[in-house]
Parts: structure tokens; C-alpha cells; sequence
């Protein structure tokens, strides 16, 4: 097949040709941008909590009196620990994905010099670890000494487990067992570290921050109040948190039961990223539409060229062209069109991805995202172009002695 | 003859109906993805006090005493600080907040206790954001001094508890103190809820909370000190609290002042009032920062805050450059559609038509189009505005076509096929009539 005549042919229809290379550049910048964007949300949806989620409740009592805490701790521990079905449940400040109660900075210095970033503190009491599921890389696990009383936030010197991420932050390459980090006068001493814990929000550093997080063994009291931890049969756990939650009425009636916050942890993971969920899905949409429109442009502007060209695709065949040369001749100048499009559109696809980098703390759009664009577009228009392409191939020699 | 267009145009549209879909679905489309953004838009960065925004203004001091410089002041301002400068009385209203969350019931109603979200404030607030009034009204400069126990609520709670009854006089319960209601809100849900908005710039863009409803219950502020005393939440604090049921004397921010202002010479007074304050701050070993002092109106302080989730920004983004394509199309489909009656065009202008009645004809039919579409956008539009409203957002309720955006839903897909018809009809009129007429 020979590109020269269609190059030519292109060239009298200069105007339609930008117009639809546009068309396909634009396509192709928006596309690669949107299936990026669509990728990054799916992954921040996929980040690994470190608990086990389905296994995993919590409950939260708002509105009591705060100097009755130790009591309301007794009586819901007491209370709910004999529900039938509940294998564990303990005092916490936050779960992942819930509300947070225990966002700190903290530094690695006793004089706060040195700034550390700002960390949630998961304060647990017993049973609150092993519950959790985490799983301890280096170091031991907690021993029932370690649960120290609370006069405020935090005990005031703690052996803590910090996670690798948060621990490779402070310290890269070192040990971190042993180290030491301060907030205000409270006093830190890495005693193992996690792999994984997803603190309730992302943080002041964004989604890179998601897992720094310290568990910090307590004593529940007046401090450490009112949020619990269940743990069930994950089969159970639907019904075990229903009649918990019910049981609280009479456990608890001066509290009232937070009903947003007291769910499954999977079902708190759920609500959390339903908003990346909606923008996934509208980008998705947008994809489809996008692909639709750019489809019926080729549609429409190569069935216009077909029916003007009639009389001349009827002289190449009355001079001998085959239907499959005809056929050939549309599919080639479609794939010529798209190819300038693509290329043009790489480059605004960069372009795009450098201003919303600059907006939205994207990372740099991946090199390999182009081709499967280019791929998907020259796909898309073999498969628009080859409608009108078969209704050329179609046109009778006979058409050649015919005025039209 | 415009008459004479339209009746043209039509037989022209009609004749080639699968090019005319084409170009309606695709303007349609791409108006329909575009105003459903713009709407949401519009909504989420219009002005919540239309009346008197220009004249609402939001101080900042900096009380941190750590030596290195913060680059901001905080968002908010520590008790001291906002009670002194709303003390001073030197802008023509002034007000503080700050919300916080107690438990609420009301004796004879039988309902179980509810967490509610108190507001905390003065006199000023209501005639200040012109908050509007179902029955009663607010308190008074003398209540806020005699810590009256007097309480303004919510349409919604005086419809969650009184059927909408006029409540004026009855008592509520906050967490263990009885206070009388003296006024009941008209519905009213500014948007943002800009009194509350700080903290905008540490959220990621994901600022929806900044368009919940307002709270459900108004309380004098230190009337509410005594009454919910513990359940206040500081901002930030730059050291451990002390004292963590009384937040008066912590080194934490909590509250937030609005000031009124009339004039640009009262907001310049002011401003420097408030440098002043800080510089005298400074000199009783309060500040260590005097300069960083702030005076932001209330649009500047949205802005800073940037209340827009920058989802919602994206999608707007995203739906213009999908709009842009659709148009880039209609112009394609246009041009083919325009050039296919050259033989007619070419008689056009053979019996005499000229060059400008044609492009006028032309521009007419794709006028006709863009309205067309237009009709098929404003379906879409509603059907996107409904996809969004049944999302579980904050403003979700606040999601609605208004005028505006109904008339400019036809005049964005009038002018995008107007635009997208000028090339076709400027080629189609430009046509030779001898060349055209020659191969009839």
C-alpha cells in the first residue's frame, strides 16, 4: 500500500484532517491523564490496614459524663465481653478508617529540636493488640506490663511499636529497636515494630503518610474511654456488632452510641474511600463517553469522505483495484490521522499530567501509559472507520461511468 | 429571512437525520458532562453571605511562643486573643465561634438523647450573617455578659423535636444544664458554612465537611464554657495541655472571631488595631511573633482555605476538555454536512445570494443544532445533578439547577455550536458557484 496518494488526498482536505488529528490529540491527552487517575485512586483504595478487617468492629459511646469513664469502661468491657459470639473486646483510642483521636507530632530529641513529622498514636489496652492482628516484624510483643495508666493522651514514658514505614522515616537503615522519640514531656522507646497499621487519616503529608502509626499499650480509664474494639468470627461479626450495639442501651444508657463510627471495620474501610470510589467511577464514565464521541466523529467525517469520493473509488475500480485495496485505502488513511493525533497528544498528555501535578500532588504520568493509549485509539479508529470503509469497498466500478 | 433560515436549516437537518444525531447527541453530551460540574461549582463557590460578604472580615494573630517563624498564622485564635480583640469592640459587629458536640434532650419530648452540634458565639452573629428567623430571635449583648442560659435553634431540630411547632420559650437540656429556647431558625444553610471553615490547606482538597449544615443548637459563648465545659476540641495546641476540660488558659487554638466592617477606612484602622495588638502582646511576653498578623475578608479566607474539593475542581477540568472534543467534532461533522450541499449552496449564490447570506444561513443551522443539544444537555444535566445528589456528600441536598444555570446551559450550547459553525460556514460561503454549479 502506498502512503504517498493518501498523503496527497489528506492534503485537499486539510481543514477535516486537523480538525479529527485534534480531535484523537485531545482523546489521547485526556485519556492517558484519566486512566491515570483512575489507576492512583484504586491504589490509595487498596492501601493494607495491618488488622484484621474482618474480624474487626468498633463501638463508640459519645455524651457520657468524662470522670465516669472508668466505670463506663468496666461496665461495657464487662457487658459486651459476655455476648455470645465476641472473641475479644478492649479499649482503644481510634481503629483504621475510623475517627481519629490520637494525631501527635513528635520529635527524636527530648528538647523538640528535631521534628519527626506528625504520627497518629493508637493507645490499646490489653487484648487491644492481639486483637488488632498487627503483625510484629522485629522486636517482641507487648507483655501485660507494659499497659501502663494514663493521666492524659498518653502513659508518660511507653514502650511503643511503631510500623516499618514510620520507623524507616525516622531512622532509614538503621535499627530502630531501642530508639527513642519524645512528644512534649512523653517519652517513647521502640520496643518492636509493625508491618503494617493504617492511622484514620492520611495525614498532613498525604496518602506517602498513611502508615505512620505507634502502638502504645494502656491502662483503659478516664483517658481511654468509649471507643472498643470487638473482635469476632468474621461469619459472626454482622450479627455480634448488631446485638452489641443494642446491648448498649442497657449497658451503657447515660452514653450515647455513635452510630456512624460504631461499625464493621470493613464497612468503615468502605465509607472511607467511597468518595475515590464515586471519582473512579465518573472517570470511568468519562472514558467511555470520550471514546464514544472521538467513534462517531471518525463515523460521521469518513462516511462524508466515502460518499465524496464515490466516483473516484468507482475509476480505481473499473481501473482494477480490488474491494480489499478500497478497504485498505480508508483503514490506512484512518491509521495515518490517528498516528499524527497520538503523537500530537502525547505531548499534551505530558503537558496535562505537568499542571496536575502541580494541583494535585499527582506523581509524574508513567512512560508506558502512552502506548496502551495509542493502542486503545488506533484500535478505536480501525474499528469506527470500518463501517464506512466496507460501504466504499462496496461501491460498484459501474459507478465510474456514471455522472453522479 | 431569519424566519426563512430556520425554515431551511430544519429541512436541512431533517434531511441527513443520522449527521444530525450525531451532532445533537455529541453537543448534548458534552454540555450535559460540563453544566453538571459548572452547576456544582457554582454552587460550592458562591458567595454564602451575598448580602454583606464584602464586609465580613476574619482576624489572625499568632500566640505560638516557639521561636522558629510559622509561615501562617494558625487558622484559628487562642481564648485570650479572641476574647481581647472582641472585648476591644472596635469593628461594628464582632463575633467569636467555635463548635463543639453535647449531648441534647428535651424534658416532655420523647425522644432518646442525641449528640448535637452546639455553636458557641455572641450577640452579633445573627444580624451580622443576616441569619434568618422562623419565631423569636437571637440574644443580646446583656445575655452574652450575664452568661444567660438561653439557646437559638436549628429548623431542622425544632422540626426533629417540636414538629415545627413554634418552640420559643420551652426548655432544652444540654448535657446537664436547662436552657430556654428564645428563637427557632428559618431553614438556612449557607454554603460553605464559612463560619467554621479553618484548617482547609491540611486536608487534601477533600474539604466537602465544609458544606455540612449548619449546627443545631446557638449558644451564648461562655454561657456554653459552663455548660459544656471538657467537650470543647482545641484546633491544634503547640504544647501538651495542661488542663484539658478548660481550654481558657491552654496553649491551644480554638475559637474564631469575625468582624464586621463598613468601610475600607475601618478595615484599614482595624487591621492595624490588630498589629497593635499584637506588637503590645509581644512587649508583655505573650507573642513572639507580632508581624504575623493577618486580616483576610471572607472570600480571601475561602480562597486561602481553598472550600472547592478539588475533586470537585478536577471533574470541572475534565468535563470542559470533554466538551472541547465534542465541540472539535461537531465542527468536523459540521463542515462534512455543509460541504455535501455544495451544489445547492452554489445555486444559492448563483440566483444571487451573497457570500454573508450564506455564512448567516450556515451559522443559523448550527445555532439550530447547539439548541437542539442544548435541550438534550439540560436533560443530562438533571439526570447528572440527580447522579449527584444520590452520593453520600455533604452537599448533596444543596445540589440544584437554578435559573442562572438553566439559561446557561442554552446559551454555553448555543455559543459552543456557534463557535464550532463559524469555520464550516465561513468554507461553505467562501465556495466558487461556477465550480459547484459546473458538476450539478
Amino acid at each position: 500500500m502506498q502512503i504517498q496518494p493518501i498523503l496527497a488526498a489528506l492534503r485537499k482536505h486539510r481543514l477535516a484532517t486537523i480538525l479529527i488529528t485534534l480531535e484523537i490529540a485531545l482523546a489521547c491527552a485526556v485519556l492517558c491523564n484519566a486512566c491515570f487517575l483512575i489507576v492512583n485512586r484504586v491504589q490509595q483504595t487498596q492501601v493494607v490496614s495491618g488488622v484484621d478487617e474482618n474480624a474487626l468492629a468498633a463501638l463508640k459511646l459519645t455524651g457520657y459524663d468524662p470522670t465516669r469513664g472508668v466505670d463506663l469502661n468496666a461496665r461495657v468491657l464487662d457487658g459486651l465481653a459476655k455476648l455470645p459470639g465476641v472473641q475479644s473486646i478492649s479499649a482503644i483510642n481510634q481503629v483504621p478508617f475510623g475517627d481519629h483521636a490520637g494525631t501527635a507530632g513528635i520529635t527524636t530529641d527530648p528538647d523538640g529540636k528535631h521534628f519527626g513529622g506528625v504520627v497518629d498514636f493508637f493507645v490499646g489496652g490489653p487484648g487491644s493488640f492481639k486483637a488488632l492482628g498487627v503483625q510484629v516484624v522485629a522486636g517482641r510483643v507487648p507483655q501485660p506490663g507494659d499497659y501502663q495508666p494514663v493521666d492524659f493522651f498518653v502513659p508518660d514514658d511507653s514502650a511503643v511499636w511503631v510500623t516499618r514505614a514510620l520507623a524507616e522515616h525516622l531512622w532509614p537503615g538503621a535499627d530502630p529497636l531501642g530508639k527513642e522519640f519524645w512528644t512534649g514531656k512523653f517519652h517513647f522507646r521502640v520496643a518492636g515494630v509493625l508491618a503494617h497499621l493504617a492511622r484514620p487519616y492520611g495525614g498532613e503529608g498525604g496518602p506517602s503518610t498513611i502508615e505512620w502509626s505507634v502502638y502504645v499499650p494502656a491502662q483503659p480509664g478516664a483517658q481511654l474511654a468509649a471507643v472498643y474494639l470487638l473482635r469476632a468470627d468474621p461469619a459472626q461479626l454482622p450479627r455480634v456488632l448488631r446485638d452489641a450495639r443494642g446491648a448498649m442501651a442497657t449497658i451503657a444508657p447515660d452514653a450515647v452510641l455513635d452510630s456512624k463510627a460504631s461499625q464493621t471495620i470493613g464497612t468503615l474501610r468502605e465509607n472511607y474511600f467511597r468518595q475515590d470510589r464515586v471519582m473512579a467511577g465518573i472517570l470511568v464514565g468519562v472514558i467511555t463517553a470520550l471514546l464514544l464521541v472521538t467513534a462517531l466523529g471518525i463515523v460521521g467525517l469518513a462516511s462524508f469522505w466515502v460518499q465524496q469520493r464515490r466516483r473516484q473509488i468507482g475509476i480505481r475500480r473499473a481501473l482494477g483495484a480490488t474491494r480489499g485495496d478500497i478497504l485498505r485505502y480508508f483503514q490506512t488513511e484512518n491509521f495515518l490521522i490517528v498516528t499524527f493525533g497520538i503523537v500530537l497528544g502525547m505531548l499534551l498528555a505530558f503537558a496535562l499530567n505537568l499542571a496536575l501535578m502541580t494541583h494535585y500532588e499527582l506523581p509524574r504520568l508513567p512512560l508506558y501509559y502512552l502506548p496502551i493509549g495509542a493502542l486503545l485509539l488506533w484500535a478505536l479508529g480501525q474499528l469506527a472507520v470500518l463501517g464506512p470503509a466496507l460501504r466504499a469497498a462496496a461501491v460498484p466500478p459501474v459507478v465510474a461511468t456514471r455522472s453522479v | 429571512m431569519f424566519g426563512y433560515y430556520i425554515d431551511l436549516a430544519w429541512r436541512s437537518l431533517r434531511r441527513n437525520k443520522v449527521l444530525t444525531a450525531l451532532m445533537v447527541i455529541a453537543i448534548a453530551v458534552g454540555i450535559g458532562a460540563s453544566m453538571t460540574t459548572l452547576t456544582v461549582m457554582h454552587l460550592l463557590s458562591g458567595d454564602p453571605v451575598p448580602t454583606r460578604s464584602g464586609t465580613l472580615f476574619y482576624p489572625q494573630v499568632d500566640p505560638d511562643p516557639s521561636p522558629t517563624a510559622s509561615h501562617q498564622p494558625y487558622d484559628v485564635m487562642d481564648y485570650r486573643s479572641a476574647l481581647d480583640l472582641w472585648n476591644a469592640h472596635r469593628a461594628d459587629r464582632q463575633a467569636m465561634v467555635t463548635s463543639s458536640q453535647l449531648r441534647l434532650t428535651a424534658p416532655q419530648v420523647n425522644l432518646p438523647p442525641l449528640m448535637a452540634q452546639m455553636l458557641s458565639t455572641t450577640s452579633d452573629f445573627f444580624p451580622m450573617f443576616d441569619v434568618p428567623f422562623r419565631y423569636g430571635g437571637g440574644w443580646t449583648a446583656q445575655d452574652d455578659e450575664n452568661r444567660a442560659r438561653v439557646a437559638v435553634i436549628s429548623s431542622d431540630l425544632n422540626n426533629k423535636l417540636f414538629n415545627g411547632a413554634d418552640s420559643v420559650g420551652r426548655t432544652l437540656r444540654l448535657k446537664d444544664a436547662d436552657v430556654r429556647i428564645i428563637g427557632v431558625l428559618a431553614p438556612w444553610w449557607p454554603s460553605p458554612q464559612f463560619y467554621d471553615v479553618a484548617g482547609g490547606r491540611f486536608s487534601n482538597g477533600d474539604t466537602a465537611g465544609f458544606y455540612s449544615r449548619p449546627e443545631d443548637v446557638f449558644v451564648p459563648f461562655q454561657s456554653s464554657l459552663e455548660i459544656n465545659a471538657g467537650g470543647f476540641q482545641p484546633f491544634t495546641c503547640w504544647s501538651m495541655p495542661g488542663d484539658p476540660v478548660h481550654l481558657q488558659n491552654s496553649p491551644c487554638v480554638w475559637v474564631a472571631l469575625w468582624v464586621q466592617l463598613d468601610s475600607a477606612a475601618k478595615v484599614g484602622s482595624y487591621r492595624r488595631f490588630v498589629a497593635d495588638y499584637a506588637t503590645q502582646q509581644k512587649a508583655l511576653g505573650r507573642f513572639v511573633h507580632a508581624d504575623n498578623t493577618q486580616l483576610r475578608s471572607l472570600m480571601g479566607w475561602l480562597d486561602f482555605n481553598q472550600v472547592v474539593p478539588s475533586d470537585v475542581r478536577l471533574q470541572t477540568w475534565l468535563a470542559f476538555a470533554f466538551l472541547l472534543i465534542c465541540l472539535f467534532n461537531t465542527v468536523g461533522l459540521l463542515l462534512a454536512k455543509f460541504l455535501r450541499r455544495a451544489g445547492e449552496i452554489g445555486v444559492r449564490r448563483a440566483l444571487g445570494a451573497s457570500r454573508a447570506a450564506v455564512f448567516a444561513q450556515c451559522l443559523v443551522e448550527a445555532g439550530l443544532i447547539g439548541l437542539l443539544g442544548g435541550a438534550g444537555g439540560l436533560l443530562l444535566t438533571l439526570f447528572g445533578l440527580w447522579l449527584v445528589r444520590s452520593q453520600p456528600i455533604e452537599y448533596a441536598d444543596l445540589v440544584h439547577l437554578d435559573t442562572t444555570m438553566f439559561l446557561a446551559t442554552f446559551a454555553l450550547a448555543i455559543a459552543a455550536s456557534l463557535l464550532a459553525g463559524v469555520l464550516p460556514a465561513l468554507r461553505a460561503s467562501r465556495m466558487t458557484p461556477s465550480l459547484q454549479l459546473k458538476t450539478l
